[in-house]
Order: structure tokens, then C-alpha cells, then sequence
């Protein structure tokens, strides 16, 4: 009794509570860890039973059931009975970027004034101290695709590994997207009835249709200029914005399109089409309707919002979930990403669980979170599974990531550094654990 | 047949005037006349049931004096018109108009919802001695306010209207209408009935005070303007002059008239008449036809308007994919709203009054008869019904000896389609509509076209007064009309050239708009079937010309056999009128279900291999090895079976959610205003919930009565509710109530401070008011919102506190300690396991989110390990959504408790079922499977707690309401029902039909407005509407 008593005010004076400063990321490793005997889930697909794998100066040598027993001076994660999985992927966000939303404007820089933003980088911005990452990381989420908003063309992404001192060290792939945002295809006049409130939304109903078509010719003329500007070499007046778009325009950077109407997605496939760049969609509500075309195009796409409510009131009530399936089953290179701004994404593991519940197989979706993604983002060759000469960025779980229950994250490593998982949210529960005495 | 009246016709009416001011100085000499006219050989059309043929009417100073077939006798200085082949009718009346109002109307809305962050306007901007609201203004007379208006009494005569009942359509309370005679006279002539009516509605109109800013918040106004009113009669002394409850007193026992505009709106005013024992006249939407039995219930007289949707665009299949089948159908069974209604049996009159073209309103008159509204209820409606309701029958509403010459002339039957209205006589005074068509013009006459160089001859083939054809080598389209004694007619030799010159591709409109070739151009006077007159030819000679007339006009095809035929197949009513309701509703069965994992709730704990049997609604029995003779049986064999799951906190099902127009509104009830035809209960019925707690919104200290429902998918407002319980109340604390997201608040409270001491105030109210009450029941004023706050200090209403942080938590304990009440329960209460030990010494309940955090300051110390922790202090926890979407997942939520903090896997289920139904205090109906119990529980495919659980069947009061394969057939309905539908309108609109663009369905979706909803892209937020985000 008094034992474990002294044990927990041991514990609690080890963890000040109420503060993230002391969870320090973690430091270079250059020396070979082994995780043993656990369930390896590649992230191809692949499965292995009773398996262990080897990291060395933080890539990852070898995955098998074979490994041989490590030296004394390798550091053991045993992992009997727990699973192994890649890093997680938010494979598009604003964390770092956006603090605290709603109603504190000085907490937030994922906007910028002005249309064509493409100088803007998410990177110069991005806080590595943000409350969110601790709470990312102890569910799994190791790294996350950074990018900016506002206007039609709203800047560059940067990849981010989450436990870094400072933007520069968080970089895991500088300037990997350019993102644009499509406007609306959808009027929104109207006259519904809704529950005695005709009319609601506001009469009238205007042809949505040709003003966007002429906003998404202006963005398509932002990219000729820029296309053109860049075969000059020489300036007499430097257009930053249009300077900007040369990673984009010479294939070193993927254009990432947001929206989700199939008409937005049927533009985006223009884009590919005139400036010969990879697209990938982000947001893709209604992706499920033109699959076959996406695949066709060699379209990717992020689906941001798996937890979403059916778009239309006659769509099928479980669309959102199975929206994936869908994607998989036309061969469409998709992922999952979690944008729930009430939850901060940290429930990226849970939307994968969903889909895997409507369709997909578990380790279909725990591709959609990790493989897919590194493969969208640009990154497959050094993340994305647990392959021999990737970096080691792999979570140990104690039961199935994909599902709440059983998803106890206990060990996570980023590029063979073995992460602090504690946050604030877990300080707040024994600092209470302490206040009521509670086991 | 030509006749040769005309003449006749148009020399002689010169008019009789009204002559009823004796007061008025005459500028001039006096010139005073009977107008005394007798119109003989018609078929009269007394009222619907009495038609006389060859019958007379005479009339005389703008009365009728005589009417029948025989015996009457034409007076010496009678004008004879002769009506051979004519019909005469009493004019139509309609008691729905503006007619002659001049102010600024419905610019403003009750219907918007409530700003977060626009300043408060809390008071009234009327001057004068009235109410405190500016919505509620009953002192406004019609009849002071108008001013006859001829080119807007046009637009109704020309539709045989001759007297209509006008109010100013602005407001809550609008006050009193008045009838009047669409007659070009002076206002003192035209009034039937000075105060004929008293006019209400739910929309506050131009009032931008801040109250009321919902629809619940309308009917709390109304409810409570008419027990003031009433307190004021005997209390005028404690009140002083207050002009605005006189006037709604003084219009109590006129005709009321509520403007719903929608068959649920049309249930609510109808409950608030049976509170107050009024019967109201109701102003429908047109949709009534989707609940016509509860509609009928009401016993409610109905005006209803013929505004059908306009066939919508839906060739492009993605913009016909945003129309929902919902509207589609209304699309295609509006026009069969009046005639479900006359087979309902419901009192109803019709008005010109939603229709954007008035001239539309005959087209949409006999659609609604094709789909089943009889003629005669028609013609009744347009006169008798609404003479009657509004007490002008002994005036107008038939043709009968004393009443006024009130009528119409037409061609025909009135509503056929040929027929034309050629005459609308108002008080005795003619005004024509289409005298032209009084002669039929019709028919093929010889054209003889004599010039220098001789005579040309052609054919012309008359259409109508206003087209013609011109024959000869070639048919040659011209100009032509007539106006029942002036012809007009130019046109080409040459043939019109036919589509367009090709480049136009304007549609035809301005085809021949270039180079015109030269026309003939002639002019004459009809005299019967010869017309003569002069013109020039195509070269500008002078020419004569005459046109005989010599047969019958030939067959032409009727513009009605173009339509589809309506004996095509139309779509059923379904209940609720979406995709996913249902054409025959579900029924309670005799149900066992075998072999299944069962989570009781109950001591028992978890059985495996056991049985669950459910009949009449009720939980009989839970077991191993359980029969029963003719029940359904279900293998739940690997199955897990659980109770309902109960959301403590939602804002589905509601049409609206905050009433923030002040910090203390506790007289508004979500049940005034629930919405049973939400999609998301249909939805939410497909993750397991059973029973919502649907909750008032956040922008309020204070906010409005919650309502406990059980997800009846299909049933109406009232049997949506759960039947005896605890009635409870929405208060909230923090950040929403202080408005921190408005950079302008003028509304007390701005801080937390404040916010305690709102709580306070309103209890220390409400206690004086009870004790008041008690003490003299009838002089003190009965106050709506004391009411309600009362029941909370005498233990009849419970409080769910929405709140977050640990230090306005304590201070809402203490204040309510001060009045002995208890907060039963907190809801959302981030920091709850900051307080546990404080909430728990208190008796409270919590309700929490599993794992939100961080979307604003105060929810910075939220926590998932909340609800482990206050689990472990010994809180009663539920785990809730407050949002439309999580709420389909509940169960995966409370698994998270098992992640967050390691609760047990029957604790953890309990927080969505037994729990959630303790804290609503009905925990001995639902919660557990218990024997006695009601029968709401959930079939699922896997460990309820686990993501990969579907609830594979739902199922409340014994009624399987979710059955997953049986959504998977519906879906292929609602998929073949979209095809017809959408080829049935691609259809009208290669068949020429009018359309407009696809309109998408847009889905309202109501939130506390404490945070983000995760919205579809074809999904509007309330808040998101109205804060413009």
C-alpha cells in the first residue's frame, strides 16, 4: 500500500503536470534497436507473425521472423503480443499552423490574403511546440503533409516528421505540393422547404456554372504564365509568385487540388492533362461517382473527411465510409487523412478502421494511412511501410491500431528515435489520478 | 358563331358610378345614375350546386335585383347585354392578398436563426404606447393602411377575382385585415368590411429586434401575448396604456388568420389554437398533402395557394444528382395537394397569393383538377368557402338577390381550358378582361385585297383574336388581332423564312429580325362575319380590302393533348416525404432473437449463447433457450445484441435549435418546433440510437425546454416524443453565452461573472414569482419563461448545463445550491474531472464528448481521459455527440473509454445506454434489457465497442425501424424512383415545358453552434448560414 503510493508520487514528480516543455524530442540513434517477436504489419500488405526488425543509424535493415538475437548493445523493444506498424501519415493538414481556431485570430496562420499565393510556404510558419503534435504522435501519427490555405492558388506543403525542435529540423520533404483550391460548381440560391422555413438559404438560383468556369480559366492562366515565365531565364522584374510555380511546372513538386464536387475533380483532371503534372485530389466527397476516370487519369486522392454525413439526403447512408472501397476496388491511388477540427485528426487510425469495416481490408486500410500516403505525397522510397532501407518510422501498438479499443499506442519511433509519447492529456490524467486517489 | 353583339357592347358600357358619399362635394354637375343592366340568356352559375341555364340577372346600383329563368322581369331602363353561349359567375374572392398595402414587407425573417456575432437589438424601435415587441403589432389596421391600387386589382380581376381580403403581411402579429371589392373607386366605396379578420404568423417580418430569433421563439411570443392580453384586461392599471394587448384583444373575436406556409408549421399554429381556443384559418404550404390525416385532424379551414415547382433542368446528371428525391416527388405530387384535401374532407379556399406569375394560377387550377380536385369544391373555393370564413357571404360569394353584382362573364365552363374570361363586373361597374374573345373570332374567311392592279385573293385562317394565318401560294405567317371591332392584319407574300439564317441560334426569337420584306398592312372594322377596310400592298399602293367569313376554323390539335397523359404512373406519399421513407409503414411484432452475445445492463451482466423475446413493444423475457409460438425469429448466432443507444445531447429532428435573442429564455420549448422528417434520424437509426435528447442550442445562459425523442423514422411531431418523461431544460455557461466570438456584444452577460449572476437573477425570479403565484393566482400575470424556471425549483424540470471549465462549473453549483436546485446534469463538461468530486457531492450526471479538444480557448484543458476519470470518481457518464454525424458512431465513442483511461467493456457500453437513461431519469423504460422494459435495442454484426460493429437491425417499441438489408433494397428503389422521375422531367422539357435550373436540395443542418459540424458539401450549417463564415 504504501508502496504503490510513494511509487505514484514517484511517477507524478516525474511528470510536472499541465506542461508539454518537458516532453523532449528524442535525440539521434546510431546505434541498432530490435523490435521482436510482434505482429508485423508492413503496409503493402504484408503481414508477419512472430516477427522482428532490425534498425540500424535509423533505417531499417532487415523484417523477418529470422533476425538473429541482438547484440547487449542494442536497445530491445519487445513487442510479444502487441503489433508494428508503419508511422501514420496525415497526409494533408494545418497542425502547426492553426493553434486554437475558433475565435483567438492570433493563434492561426494557414490563410493569406490575395488569389495567387503560390510564393506562400506552410513551412515558414510551422510550429514544432503546437499543443496538437504530443496527442498526433502517442496515437501514431509520425508524420503529416503541411499546407497552407486561402485564395485559388494558396502555396507550397511541406512534409513534417512530429517531434522536431524547430521547422527546419521538422522538414521531412521541403516544398513537396502545390496546392489550389477549385471554387464551386454549386449555386447556392434556392427555395427548398425545410421544415416550414421556405426558402431558407435565400432565393434566387443563379448558373453557378460560368463564373466558376471563368475563375478556374484565370488559375489556368496564372499556370501559363508561370510556364512560360520560367522558360526565361533572365528577368529585368522577378515575379515571385510566378517564380514560385518552377518546382511545379518542372515536375519536381505534385499540384495538389482541393475540392470535392465531381465537376471540380473533372477540372482537376484538366489540369494534369494541359500542364502534364501529377494531380492529387484533396476533400474527394464525391470521388466515388467518377472512380473509374480517376484511375484513368492517373488522379490520386486524399480523402479528408471519411467521417463525413452522406452528401446528399438520398445518398447510400454509409457513403462516406465506403467511399475508400471504392477507390481501392478501381485501383485509384487514394488515402485516408483526417481533417476533424473538433478532434484535431487525432483519430486518423479510426477513419482507416471504417473503411475497413465498409469495405476495405484491414490492411488495405492500413495502407490508406501510411503506404498510400508516403506514395501520394512523394515519399514511398524513404516511408510508408516497414521496408528494409526505409527510415525507421514504425509504431507499436498493444491490439489493433485500426480499432479505439484496442489501440494503445506504447512505443513509437522517427527515423530510429525513439519518441516521448507522453502529452497533456495524459499528464492532466495522473496529475487527477493523484487529486482522487485513483488507480 | 358570329354574333353581333359587339357593337352593342363596347359603344354603351360607359360605367355606373358609385355614388355612396353623399358627404363628397360634386366638381361639376351632378350625374347621378342606377346602372341598372340585365344580362339575359346566360348560364348562370349561382353557386356550385345551383346553375340556371338561359337565364337573366339584372342588376342595379351595383346590386343584384333580379336572378332566374323565368319570371324575371327587365326593367324599361334596363341595358340588355346579351349573353347567349356566355357563362355568368359569382366573382372569385381571395382572402390571402396585400392588395393596396404600401409598406415594406417580409424583409426581415424570423426563420434566419441566430447571428453569434451581430449586436443585440433588445428592445423595441416603435414609438408610441405599445408592446415591448416589435414583431407583435396587432394595433395595425388594414383598412387605415391602404389605398385602392387599379393596376394591381387588374392583375386580380383579369383572373375573375372581384373582391379579396388585404392585410399588411408583415409581422407576428399583424393585425387586423380588411375585405374589399377590387373596384377603380374611391377607398370609402370599396371596403366590404372594415375589420374583417386578425392575421398572425411565425416570421417577425421587418422587426430586427433580436426577439425572437427562432421558430420557437415565435411561438413562445405568441403563447405568451395571449396570456397577457388576457392578464390585461383586469391589470391595465399595472401595465398603463398598453395599445398593442388592447388591440389584440379587441381582434379576438374576428376571423384568425395564420400564415404557416408548410404542413408542419400548419400542426404547430394549429396547437397553439387548440391552447388558446381559437381555430385558426390556416395559410398552408402546399405540402399538406404529405400528412393529410394529421392535417384533417386539426379541423382547421385552409387558404392554399397553387404555387407548383417548376419542372427543374436535369439533364446534366450532376446537377440532378444534388435534387433529392424528396423534391422530386413534391415536384411531381404538389398539384394534388387540394384534391387530397377536398378528400380529406378539410374546408379549404385557394389564393393567388405564393404564385410568382399570377397568370399561372388557371394552368396550375387544372393540373390540380387533372390530379383530382373536383370542380365544383373549386369554384367553392374560390368563393363560397372564403366568403363564408371571413362573414361577406351575405355580400358576395354567389349570385343572389341583395348581394353585390359581383361576377364574371366567361366563354365557358370557368375553368375549362378553352374558355375565356371575357368580362369581370365589380359593384355593378364592367371591366374587361378579353371582351375581344366575346365574338368567337375563330374560323376561315375569304380575303379580298383590291388595288390599281386588281384583286388578289387569299384565305385567312383566324386562330384567335390575336393570330391568323394568311393563305395563298404559301401559308404566310402575319400580325393580326382583334379587338372585337378593330382588325389589324400585315404580312409577307413572301414565306417566313424558317430556322433562323443560320447563325442564329438565339432559339428562333429573332428570326426575320434583319432585312424584313415588305408587308401588306391593313386595317378595318368588324361588322359580324364581314370585315372591311383600307391598307397598303407591298409596294405602298393604296388598297381596300374585305374578308368573309366562310367556314369553321379546321381541327387544330389542343395544346392539352401535348401534356403526357396524367394517368402515368405518379409517385406514392411517403412517411417522412424523402428516399428513405416509408410507403407502408413498419409494425410491432412478436420477436425472438437466438443464440446471440447479450449485453444486459443488469447485474447479469454479459450472457453468451442467450435469447432475447420481445412482444407488444415490451422486453418479455432474457434468457438461454427461450420460444415462442409465431414470433420472428432471428439466428444472432456471433451477434451482440445491447440496448438502444440514448444520445444525451442532440440537435436533430428540430427546426430549430437557438432562440438567443436574450440570455434568459426559458419558456421556449424544442418540442414546439421538432422535425420529424430529418434525414439523421433515419441515419442515426443505422448506428443503434433509439432515444435523442434533443437540446436547445448554446447562445444562451438560459436557453429553451429540451424534448426526448425516440427515433419513430416515419411518425409526426407528437408521436416522435418519448411518452412521461421528466421534462427537462438547456442552460450553458461560458464562451457561447458571453458571445466571445462577437467583437460587438450588447448583450448582458460579457464575462463569467455575469453568467453566475444571470443564473442567479433568474432563480431569485422565479422563486419570488412561485411564491406570487401561489398567493394570488389570478392577478399575477403568468410569465411563460418564470414558469419553466419554477418547475426547476420544484424539482419538475431537470437542468442539462452545457459548460466546460472547472471555475463557472463550481459557480453554477453554488448559485443553484442557493435555490435547493440541482444541475442534473452537465454536458459537455470538458473539465469535469477537474470538479468530479464537487459534481458528485452535488448529484450531478455527466455528459461528455469522447476525445474533442483544442477548438477554441476553453476546451484547452479538454481531455479524453474525462470520462474515465469522473467513471472512477463514481459520476454517472455518458458519452454524447451534439453532432449529427458522430451521433451514427456513439458506440465507437464509448469504446475510446476503454483506450482513454481502461474502462470496462460493459462500463463503457453503459455511458451510451444506461446511463445517458439515468441521467434523463428513464432508466426504468429503456437503458438495459431487462424483462418489462421497452423494446429498443440494437442487433450488431461484432463487439458493439469495436469499429468494426454494424448495427445490423434497430429496433424501437418492438418495430424493426433499421433493418440493414432491407436499406440496401431501398437504395435501389430510391435509385429506380430518381430514373422516373428524372426522365419524367427531361421529358416536360423536350416536350417545351418551362424549367429552371437543378436546384440542389440543400440539407439544413442545425447545431448548438458551439463548433464545427462536419458538414456534406450539398449540407448548410444553420450557424454557418447565418454567420457567413
Amino acid at each position: 500500500m504504501k508502496k504503490t503510493l510513494w511509487s505514484c508520487l514517484l511517477s507524478i514528480s516525474l511528470l510536472p503536470a499541465g506542461a508539454q516543455e518537458v516532453i523532449y524530442p528524442a535525440k539521434e540513434f546510431k546505434g541498432k534497436t530490435f523490435i521482436t517477436n510482434g505482429t508485423i504489419h508492413v503496409g503493402n500488405g504484408t503481414v508477419i507473425e512472430n516477427g522482428t526488425v532490425v534498425i540500424s543509424n535509423g533505417k531499417i535493415t532487415s523484417v523477418g521472423t529470422g533476425a538473429g538475437s541482438p547484440g547487449s548493445d542494442a536497445r530491445v523493444i519487445d513487442a510479444k503480443g502487441k503489433h508494428v506498424y508503419p508511422g501514420l501519415i496525415l497526409a494533408n493538414t494545418d497542425i502547426g499552423l492553426k493553434e486554437i481556431a475558433n475565435g483567438v485570430r492570433a493563434s492561426n496562420d494557414y490563410t493569406e490574403l490575395g488569389e495567387f499565393n503560390s510564393n506562400i510556404r506552410a513551412i515558414t510558419a510551422y510550429n514544432t511546440d503546437s499543443r496538437v503534435m504530443a496527442v498526433l504522435r502517442s496515437n501514431g501519427i509520425l508524420l503529416a503533409s503541411v499546407a497552407p490555405q486561402g485564395g485559388s492558388v494558396s502555396g507550397s506543403s511541406t512534409i513534417v516528421q512530429l517531434d522536431a525542435w524547430n521547422w527546419e529540423d521538422a522538414a521531412y520533404q521541403m516544398d513537396a505540393g502545390m496546392h489550389i483550391t477549385l471554387p464551386s460548381f454549386i449555386s447556392r440560391g434556392g427555395g427548398r422547404r425545410f421544415a416550414g422555413f421556405p426558402g431558407f438559404p435565400g432565393a434566387g438560383g443563379a448558373d453557378a456554372g460560368k463564373s466558376t468556369l471563368e475563375k478556374v480559366e484565370e488559375i489556368k492562366s496564372f499556370f501559363r504564365q508561370a510556364k512560360a515565365y520560367i522558360q526565361e531565364p533572365v528577368h529585368s522584374n522577378v515575379n515571385l509568385k510566378l517564380e514560385a510555380m518552377r518546382l511545379l511546372i518542372e515536375k519536381k513538386q505534385k499540384l495538389f487540388v482541393h475540392g470535392d464536387q465531381i465537376k471540380q475533380m473533372l477540372i482537376a483532371i484538366d489540369f494534369a492533362k494541359e500542364f502534364g503534372v501529377d494531380v492529387v485530389i484533396v476533400g474527394g466527397s464525391e470521388s466515388f461517382q467518377i472512380a473509374d476516370l480517376l484511375k484513368a487519369n492517373n488522379i490520386s486522392v486524399i480523402l479528408d473527411q471519411c467521417l463525413n454525413l452522406p452528401a446528399t439526403e438520398d445518398d447510400d447512408i454509409d457513403q462516406p465510409f465506403k467511399t475508400p472501397a471504392a477507390l481501392q476496388k478501381a485501383g485509384v491511388l487514394y488515402c485516408i487523412s483526417d481533417d476533424d477540427a473538433n478532434t484535431r485528426y487525432r483519430n486518423l487510425s479510426y477513419n482507416a478502421g471504417i473503411a475497413a469495416t465498409f469495405g476495405l481490408t484491414k490492411e488495405e486500410a492500413l495502407s490508406a494511412i501510411t503506404l498510400n500516403a508516403a506514395k501520394i505525397l512523394g515519399v514511398e522510397g524513404k516511408t510508408g511501410s516497414i521496408e528494409v532501407g526505409k527510415d525507421a518510422n514504425i509504431v507499436v501498438s498493444e491490439g489493433d491500431l485500426l480499432d479505439m479499443k484496442s489501440s494503445t499506442v506504447t512505443d513509437a519511433l522517427i527515423q530510429g528515435r525513439q519518441i516521448n509519447l507522453d502529452n497533456k492529456q495524459k499528464q492532466l490524467y495522473e496529475r487527477y489520478k493523484y487529486k482522487y486517489s485513483l488507480k | 358563331m358570329i354574333k353581333k353583339t359587339a357593337l352593342l357592347l363596347s359603344a354603351l358600357l360607359i360605367g355606373w358610378q358609385i355614388q355612396a358619399q353623399e358627404t363628397f362635394p360634386v366638381n361639376g354637375v351632378a350625374d347621378k345614375r342606377d346602372g341598372c343592366y340585365a344580362f339575359t340568356n346566360a348560364t348562370i352559375v349561382k353557386e356550385s350546386a345551383t346553375t340556371l341555364t338561359n337565364a337573366t340577372l339584372v342588376i342595379r346600383e351595383g346590386k343584384i335585383v333580379a336572378i332566374g329563368t323565368t319570371g324575371v322581369v327587365i326593367p324599361k331602363d334596363a341595358v340588355v347585354i346579351d349573353c347567349k353561349d356566355k357563362y355568368i359567375y359569382p366573382s372569385f374572392i381571395d382572402v390571402y392578398t396585400d392588395y393596396g398595402m404600401s409598406s415594406a414587407q417580409q424583409a426581415g425573417s424570423a426563420r434566419a436563426g441566430f447571428n453569434f456575432n451581430a449586436p443585440a437589438q433588445i428592445t423595441s424601435n416603435t414609438k408610441g404606447a405599445y408592446g415591448w415587441n416589435q414583431a407583435i403589432h396587432p394595433e395595425t389596421d388594414a383598412v387605415r393602411q391602404f389605398a385602392v391600387d387599379d393596376a394591381k386589382a387588374k392583375i386580380w380581376r383579369d383572373l375573375g377575382f372581384g373582391s379579396v381580403l388585404s392585410h399588411n403581411k408583415d409581422g407576428i402579429a399583424r393585425g387586423s385585415g380588411a375585405a374589399l371589392t377590387l373596384a377603380n373607386e374611391n377607398e370609402n366605396s370599396v371596403v366590404l368590411k372594415d375589420r374583417a379578420s386578425a392575421h398572425y404568423s411565425f416570421n417577425k417580418g421587418t422587426s430586427a429586434q433580436s426577439y425572437p430569433s427562432s421558430l420557437m421563439g415565435s411561438i413562445a411570443l405568441i403563447r405568451q401575448s395571449y396570456l397577457d392580453a388576457q392578464w390585461y384586461k383586469n391589470n391595465s392599471a399595472k401595465e398603463g396604456l398598453n395599445l398593442s394587448l388592447k388591440s389584440w384583444n379587441d381582434l379576438q373575436t374576428l376571423p384568425q388568420i395564420f400564415e404557416s406556409d408548410d404542413k408542419w408549421n400548419d400542426l404547430r399554429a394549429a396547437k397553439i389554437g387548440k391552447e388558446f381556443g381559437v381555430q385558426y384559418i390556416i395559410k398552408g404550404g402546399g405540402n399538406e398533402y404529405q400528412r393529410i390525416a394529421d392535417i384533417a385532424a386539426t379541423q382547421s379551414p385552409f387558404i392554399i395557394g397553387l404555387n407548383f415547382p417548376t419542372t427543374m433542368d436535369v439533364e446534366d446528371p450532376t446537377d440532378a444528382r444534388a435534387v433529392s428525391l424528396g423534391d422530386m416527388k413534391h415536384w411531381e405530387l404538389a398539384p394534388s395537394n387540394p384534391g387530397a384535401m377536398e378528400k380529406a374532407g378539410i374546408n379549404f379556399c385557394l389564393t393567388v397569393a405564393d404564385l410568382k406569375d399570377p397568370k399561372t394560377f388557371y394552368t396550375n387550377l387544372r393540373k390540380a383538377i387533372e390530379m383530382g380536385l373536383s370542380e365544383n369544391k373549386a369554384l367553392d373555393a374560390l368563393t363560397k368557402t372564403p366568403a363564408n370564413l371571413i362573414g361577406v357571404y351575405d355580400k358576395v360569394g354567389s349570385l343572389e338577390v341583395g348581394k353585390l353584382a359581383n361576377f364574371i362573364i366567361t366563354s365557358g365552363p370557368v375553368f375549362a381550358e378553352k374558355t375565356s374570361f371575357l368580362q369581370n363586373w365589380v359593384q355593378g361597374n364592367k371591366y374587361s378582361i378579353k371582351d375581344d374573345n366575346w365574338n368567337e373570332v375563330k374560323g376561315m374567311y375569304t380575303l379580298a385585297i383590291t388595288g390599281a392592279g386588281g384583286t388578289a385573293n387569299y384565305t385567312l385562317d383566324v386562330k384567335s383574336a390575336a393570330a391568323a394565318s394568311v393563305i395563298g401560294k404559301d401559308t404566310l405567317t402575319g400580325k393580326f388581332s382583334h379587338d372585337g371591332k378593330m382588325v389589324k392584319l400585315s404580312f409577307s407574300t413572301q414565306p417566313a423564312r424558317r430556322a433562323g439564317g443560320g447563325t442564329n441560334t438565339g432559339g428562333g426569337m429573332g428570326g426575320g429580325m434583319g432585312r424584313t420584306p415588305a408587308q401588306y398592312r391593313l386595317s378595318g372594322v368588324a361588322n359580324g362575319n364581314t370585315w372591311n377596310g383600307t391598307g397598303e400592298d407591298t409596294a405602298g399602293n393604296k388598297v381596300t380590302w374585305t374578308a368573309n367569313w366562310s367556314t369553321t376554323a379546321l381541327a387544330t390539335v389542343d395544346s392539352a393533348k401535348k401534356r403526357p397523359a396524367v394517368t402515368a404512373r405518379v409517385g406514392q406519399v411517403a412517411y417522412p416525404f424523402n428516399g428513405y421513407g416509408w410507403e407502408t409503414s413498419p409494425k410491432q411484432e412478436t420477436m425472438l432473437i437466438k443464440n446471440a452475445t447479450i449485453w444486459t445492463n443488469e447485474k447479469e451482466g454479459k450472457l453468451e449463447g442467450a435469447d432475447v423475446l420481445i412482444r407488444n413493444g415490451k422486453i418479455v423475457k432474457v434468457g438461454k433457450n427461450l420460444s415462442e409460438e409465431g414470433a420472428r425469429v432471428f439466428d444472432g448466432t456471433g451477434k451482440h445484441v445491447t440496448a438502444g443507444i440514448i444520445d444525451e445531447h442532440s440537435h436533430i429532428a428540430a427546426a430549430s435549435i437557438n432562440e438567443g435573442g436574450q440570455s434568459v429564455t426559458s419558456e421556449v420549448r424544442i418540442a414546439d418546433n421538432l422535425n420529424p422528417e430529418d434525414i439523421n434520424i433515419y441515419r442515426q437509426l443505422s448506428g443503434g440510437v433509439t432515444t435523442s435528447h434533443i437540446l436547445h442550442g448554446s447562445a444562451n445562459t438560459i436557453g429553451g425546454q429540451t424534448q426526448l425523442i425516440k427515433l419513430r423514422w416515419g411518425a409526426n411531431a407528437d408521436e416522435l416524443m418519448f411518452k412521461g418523461w421528466d421534462p427537462f431544460i438547456k442552460f450553458a455557461l461560458g464562451e457561447n453565452v458571453k458571445r466571445s466570438t462577437s467583437q460587438n456584444n450588447n448583450r448582458f452577460p460579457d464575462s463569467r461573472m455575469g453568467v453566475e449572476q444571470i443564473l442567479t437573477d433568474a432563480f431569485a425570479r422565479a422563486s419570488d414569482y412561485d411564491k406570487a403565484m401561489k398567493a394570488n393566482p389570478t392577478s399575477t400575470r403568468r410569465d411563460l419563461e418564470l414558469d419553466a424556471i419554477a418547475e426547476i425549483i420544484n424539482k419538475k424540470r431537470f437542468i442539462t448545463c452545457h459548460s466546460y471549465v472547472q471555475s463557472e462549473i463550481t459557480a453554477a453549483l453554488r448559485a443553484g445550491e442557493k435555490y435547493g436546485v440541482t444541475f442534473n446534469t452537465f454536458t459537455h463538461i470538458m473539465e469535469g474531472y477537474k470538479v468530479a468530486d464537487k459534481m458528485k457531492a452535488h448529484g450531478s450526471s455527466a455528459s461528455t464528448f469522447s476525445d474533442w479538444w483544442y477548438y477554441k480557448v476553453e476546451v484547452t484543458d479538454a481531455n479524453a481521459y474525462n470520462a474515465a476519470i469522473m467513471h472512477k470518481v463514481g459520476l454517472n457518464v455518458c458519452i454524447n455527440s451534439d453532432d449529427a454525424e458522430m451521433a451514427r458512431r456513439l458506440n465507437q465513442e464509448a469504446g475510446k473509454t476503454i483506450r482513454y483511461g481502461g474502462v470496462s467493456e460493459e462500463d463503457a457500453l453503459k455511458m451510451v445506454t444506461l446511463n445517458p437513461a439515468k441521467a434523463l431519469h428513464v432508466d426504468n423504460r429503456v437503458g438495459s434489457l431487462k424483462a418489462g422494459k421497452d423494446a429498443d435495442l440494437v442487433i450488431w454484426s461484432d463487439n458493439p465497442l469495436s469499429v468494426y460493429a454494424k448495427a445490423e437491425k434497430t429496433i424501437v417499441d418492438g418495430i424493426v425501424y433499421f433493418d440493414r438489408e432491407k436499406d440496401l433494397e431501398q437504395r435501389k428503389k430510391i435509385n429506380a424512383e430518381r430514373f422516373r422521375l428524372t426522365q419524367k422531367m427531361i421529358g416536360e422539357k423536350r416536350a417545351g415545358g418551362i424549367t429552371r435550373p437543378a436546384e440542389p436540395s440543400w440539407q439544413i443542418l442545425m447545431g448548438c453552434g458551439d463548433h464545427e459540424h462536419k458538414d456534406g458539401i450539398y449540407t448548410i450549417d444553420a450557424e454557418d448560414q447565418q454567420t457567413l463564415r
